[in-house]
């Protein structure tokens, strides 16, 4: 078990491509830590230079107290789960999980032990004489994180360790990996394109873009206070609503409507009129109402375009009437809307959140 | 089956018109395959000559031919020379230098692969004849290349180690399927197992054995099976040595060649050529017996 840090790392592929750009990181002792962003961010290339697979450009790497920076993978103590598994076909399910024991070279019967043991712990007892090919997709996933527990690494690494399990499997072994990294409390760092699986494993998230990290904080604070735009429209199951709007005192004027300003920060107030920022509400906290009336500031008023049924609730795209972006707002499932009826979208002030230049104030 | 045209098959066409149809190229094949194929087993059994008596009258001498070539110094020599020719140039050299450039290459892009590519390419697309000439040029004893770059003037290669050229030579020439073959199979192992072995510590030597080598093992076996074959009937080396120097390089093709054609014994020769294709099928055997092996083996 080991804290991880990284010091001014960066990675240039050839052809100038920069992956990483001077990038600076701490992660806790036991932490399990996500590395979020869209493809092509660089957080696969953060992981696989963590691991060793990757050499730096510049810059450093730490777990617990070594610098590993220059070590190769196999020295560096971490253990890694592929996206794909990475499970050799041709021994059994038993072999696999001791092989990072054999290389170690562990005697036969203690490593045989010992992936019985791991085995047992991870519910694939009755599966070790089988091959990989005659398994599921879940209990390949258990047999890859057998393998990595087996040896005792001081960090787990996962690439997309849920993207190849069909959506309903996904959620079961979400709260299985969650549960057994709380029970090993080793350092895990995971990389996902997936802000929903960020949210619910990670005890902190970084989210990448372009080599740099956008925001480094707690699931909560990442999802109720991103701090740019960037962030803001990836994490949510729903992106977050971005209006182009100006300052008018306590007020934003978007459109030709004036929405309320956000409380608990006087920074927008503290604006000129006139100032140009971007108004952020996520469609959760916008309130919908067919009736509203007209003097009453706080509304936008806009015409339903897409209702769209999402189970215990109703997504609409609301197209304002003055022009502009469409809006999405989330409305209970039993409220009755129809498309085409013009309705009003509120929102609730305490979560409003505006952002200038691209980044929150 | 569903027969519902009139002619009882998918096209309508009936038995005797789709017989005619393909009557030209079955033709082609019974007069340029099966005939010669059926006329060597028949004057594997006679006393055939190219000249003299023999000729205008061959006898029928039963398994004469054959008894005498297993009772011959020349021929078992020859098979001997022949194997060292097939383990040496293709077993050991052109499978374990194709799978070794094709290893160093695997990761590579740009100049370099497509440079060694190309120049490994070349040896195997140039004609024999051509070939032949620039490793004479090479191998000569006065004026040779290899003689100037090494610093051994007056070695003369084709003389003195007459065996180790001609499988160097064809390594030389050969290596180039190998090398495709294993780039295309490497190309196949998935690059997280070997990260995987990478990141328990394993050496590249143990990523060979226990990733690489048991995701390819068939396409081992099927380029093994290809070269080995290919060797064993390559008539190449003639080219360069003729047998010689006091027949040390003559392998099978080249004493069915001398026998035969230099020799005029056209029934022994016949002979010859039915032993060597008796070997490729032991060959051919053997390898098909070791794939079928290992397909059975995931299901077990």
């Amino acid at each position: 078990m080991a804290a991880i840090s990284l010091t001014g790392l960066t990675k240039v592929y050839p052809g100038d491509v920069t992956a990483l750009d001077a990038l600076d990181l701490e992660i806790r002792d036991g932490e399990f830590f996500a590395l979020l962003g869209p493809s092509g961010c660089g957080k696969t290339t953060l992981l696989r230079t963590i691991a060793g697979l990757e050499s730096a450009t510049g810059g450093t790497v730490a777990i617990g107290e070594r610098e590993v920076t220059a070590l190769p993978p196999g020295r560096r103590d971490v253990a890694m789960v592929f996206q794909d598994y990475a499970l050799f076909p041709h021994m059994t399910v038993r072999d696999n999980i001791g092989y990072p024991l054999k290389i170690r070279k562990t005697p036969a019967a203690r490593r045989s032990a010992k992936a019985a043991e791991v085995a047992a712990e991870l519910g694939l007892a009755d599966y070790l004489a089988r091959r990989p090919g005659q398994l599921s997709g879940g209990q390949q996933q258990r047999v890859a994180l057998a393998r990595a527990m087996a040896c005792h690494p001081s960090v787990f690494l996962f690439d997309e360790p849920l993207s190849n399990l069909d959506a309903r499997l996904r959620l079961e072994a979400r709260t299985f990996l969650k549960r057994l990294q709380r029970e090993l409390g080793v350092t895990t760092v995971f990389v996902t394109h997936d802000q929903a699986e960020a949210l619910a494993l990670a005890d902190r998230i970084a989210v990448l873009e372009a080599g740099r990290i956008r925001q480094l904080g707690t699931p909560t604070e990442i999802y109720r206070r991103p701090a740019n735009t960037f962030v803001a429209s990836f994490i949510g199951s729903t992106p977050m609503n971005l209006l182009p709007g100006t300052v008018r005192g306590a007020w934003i004027r978007v459109g030709d409507a004036l929405l309320p300003g956000p409380i608990g920060t006087d920074a927008a107030a503290a604006l000129p009129d006139g100032a140009e920022v971007v108004y952020g509400i996520r469609p959760e906290y916008l309130r919908y109402t067919a009736q509203h009336a007209a003097d009453v500031p706080g509304a936008l008023p806009g015409r339903v375009t897409v209702i769209e049924n999402l189970g215990s609730t109703q997504l609409l795209t609301l197209d304002p009437v003055a022009g502009g972006p469409p809006l999405q707002v989330t409305v209970p499932e039993d409220l009755p809307v129809t498309v085409g009826e013009p309705g009003y979208a509120l929102p609730r002030p305490e979560r409003v959140l505006i952002y200038r230049d691209g980044n929150l104030l | 089956m569903p027969s519902t045209s009139p002619g009882g098959d998918a096209a309508g066409l009936g038995r005797l018109r789709a017989a005619l149809f393909t009557a030209p190229a079955l033709l082609l094949i019974v007069a340029f395959l099966l005939f010669p194929a059926l006329w060597t087993l028949y004057l594997g059994v006679t006393d055939y000559r190219l000249t003299g008596l023999a000729a205008a009258d061959p006898s029928t001498v039963g398994l004469d031919n054959f008894e005498r070539a297993l009772n011959e110094d020349r021929f078992t020599d020859s098979l001997w020379l022949t194997v060292q020719f097939v383990i040496g140039s293709a077993v050991l050299g052109q499978a374990l230098l194709g799978f070794t450039i094709a290893w160093l290459l695997r990761e590579r892009t740009g100049v370099l692969r497509r440079l060694v590519e190309a120049l490994v390419l070349l040896a195997w697309i140039l004609p024999s004849s051509v070939v032949a000439f620039l490793w004479i040029a090479l191998l000569d004893r006065d004026d040779g290349t290899l003689n100037a770059l090494l610093g051994t003037p007056g070695t003369a290669w084709l003389l003195e180690h007459p065996m180790a050229s001609i499988i160097v030579f064809n390594i030389w020439r050969g290596t180039a399927f190998s090398m495709m073959l294993y780039a295309a199979a490497l190309g196949n192992v998935p690059p997280s197992q070997l990260e995987t072995a990478r990141l328990a510590g394993a050496s590249t030597w143990q990523q060979l054995r226990d990733v690489v080598l048991p995701r390819i093992k068939g396409h081992v076996l099927t380029n093994l099976l290809l070269i080995s074959l290919w060797t064993f009937n390559d008539f190449t080396p003639f080219l360069l040595t003729g047998g010689g120097p006091d027949n040390r390089t003559e392998i099978m093709p080249v004493l069915l060649y001398r026998t035969a054609l230099h020799g005029g014994e056209l029934g022994y020769g016949a002979a010859l050529s039915v032993l060597m294709l008796l070997a490729n099928l032991v060959i051919a055997l053997v390898y098909v017996r070791l794939l079928r092996s290992r397909t059975k083996e995931p299901a077990a």
